[in-house]
């Protein structure tokens, strides 16, 4: 137990250095980055609550505090993705409407110069 | 494209993705067909020559800088369409399938009923159907079976993209259009405003260059990526009703 403890801690910790870092080169934005580092500030104190997790364990009648760690971990991903999915198709839609507008602005920019 | 042709016209608009062996000779029959009629080609980021050989052809080309897809593609010829006043506007696939010849009795029909969309089908009576595959004629009797309670009619061929639409229609596409697979849900889109549509009997042939888009191994992909398209628009709808209820 406390040996995943430990490892989840430090992939906690080694998650939050590496979205800073992207953050400092620019490979993740700001405002994207900020789910990311939530998920992974999540983990590390979840990582750090030993009496939380065996309290949980029992709570939702687990055998173990470990598996009770792991199921909170992929709860506090599928959130971090379904909240990317959300951003993802936003971005896809506003692509699609810009591609449109560009393809019919070039076509009437054209029509006008070739005087139709 | 002239003036005449956009006030009250009709266009002819035909979705091209790598076409280059098709589209000039599409072009040309649709030309015959419709001589007065103005024939957009909506090229949706084709790597060939497909723009070079439809503005040779004589249309007019709408180049998409990035590809879209099959909807993106055809909802930017029907903003475009709308945009410049257009009356009607006819899709036609650009490989060839669709016989032009069928183009005036679409035009007719939407004219003479005032239905808002009418579709060429090959299946209804006096339709022919040049070549379908068996996944694709399992998958039509699917939509058929699930579009029937949903339209409250029955759609002989609710995949067919030889699709004429009235300027009601094409407001309404113009704002909302079903990206990907866009036939099937543009209809439920329709239907849920009350819009009405017909089929006319219309002849298919089989591809003349390249291959169908929807292969074997997609169809699985198409049928349920359809199911789930029309699933949520029924609820994107009925949402909207009830929240207008709410507010009421």
């Amino acid at each position: 137990m406390d040996r995943l403890l430990n490892v989840m801690t430090v992939l906690s910790l080694g998650l939050i250095v590496s979205i800073l870092m992207s953050v400092r080169r620019s490979h993740i934005r700001v405002e994207y980055s900020v789910s990311w580092l939530g998920a992974a500030i999540v983990l590390l104190v979840l990582s750090q609550s030993r009496g939380f997790l065996e309290w949980l364990a029992v709570a939702l009648g687990l055998p173990d505090a470990p598996l009770a760690l792991v199921i909170l971990g992929l709860t506090v991903f599928l959130v971090v993705f379904y909240r990317f999915s959300v951003i993802i198709s936003s971005l896809k839609d506003a692509n699609i409407a810009l591609t449109q507008r560009v393809a019919i602005l070039e076509f009437q920019l054209r029509t006008m110069h070739e005087g139709k | 494209m002239t003036e005449a042709q956009k006030a009250g016209g009709v266009l002819i608009l035909i979705p091209a993705l790598n076409e280059e062996a098709s589209v000039g000779g599409v072009v040309h029959e649709v030309r015959a067909a419709m001589p007065h009629a103005a024939i957009l080609v909506a090229d949706d980021a084709s790597s060939d020559a497909t723009r070079t050989v439809a503005l040779e052809a004589g249309a007019d080309v709408l180049t998409l800088p990035a590809h879209l897809g099959l909807g993106g593609c055809v909802q930017a010829g029907y903003k475009l369409a709308f945009e410049l006043g257009f009356e009607y506007v006819i899709r036609v696939d650009g490989d060839g399938q669709h016989d032009a010849r069928d183009i005036p009795r679409i035009l007719d029909t939407l004219r003479s009923t005032g239905c808002q969309m009418v579709i060429g089908s090959r299946f209804c009576e006096g339709g022919q159907n040049g070549h379908t595959s068996m996944a694709r004629a399992v998958g039509i009797t699917v939509f058929r079976l699930l579009l029937r309670p949903i339209l409250g009619k029955s759609v002989y061929d609710p995949t067919s993209g030889f699709v004429g639409v009235s300027r009601e229609a094409l407001g309404v596409f113009s704002r909302s259009f079903p990206l990907e697979y866009p036939e099937i849900e543009a209809l439920v889109v329709l239907q849920r405003r009350r819009f009405r549509f017909v089929e006319v009997p219309c002849q298919m042939r089989p591809r003349r260059h390249g291959r169908s888009t929807i292969t074997a191994l997609k169809s699985f992909s198409y049928l349920v990526h359809v199911l789930l398209g029309v699933f949520v628009n029924i609820l994107k709808l009925e949402g909207r009703r009830w929240l207008g209820l709410r507010k009421a």
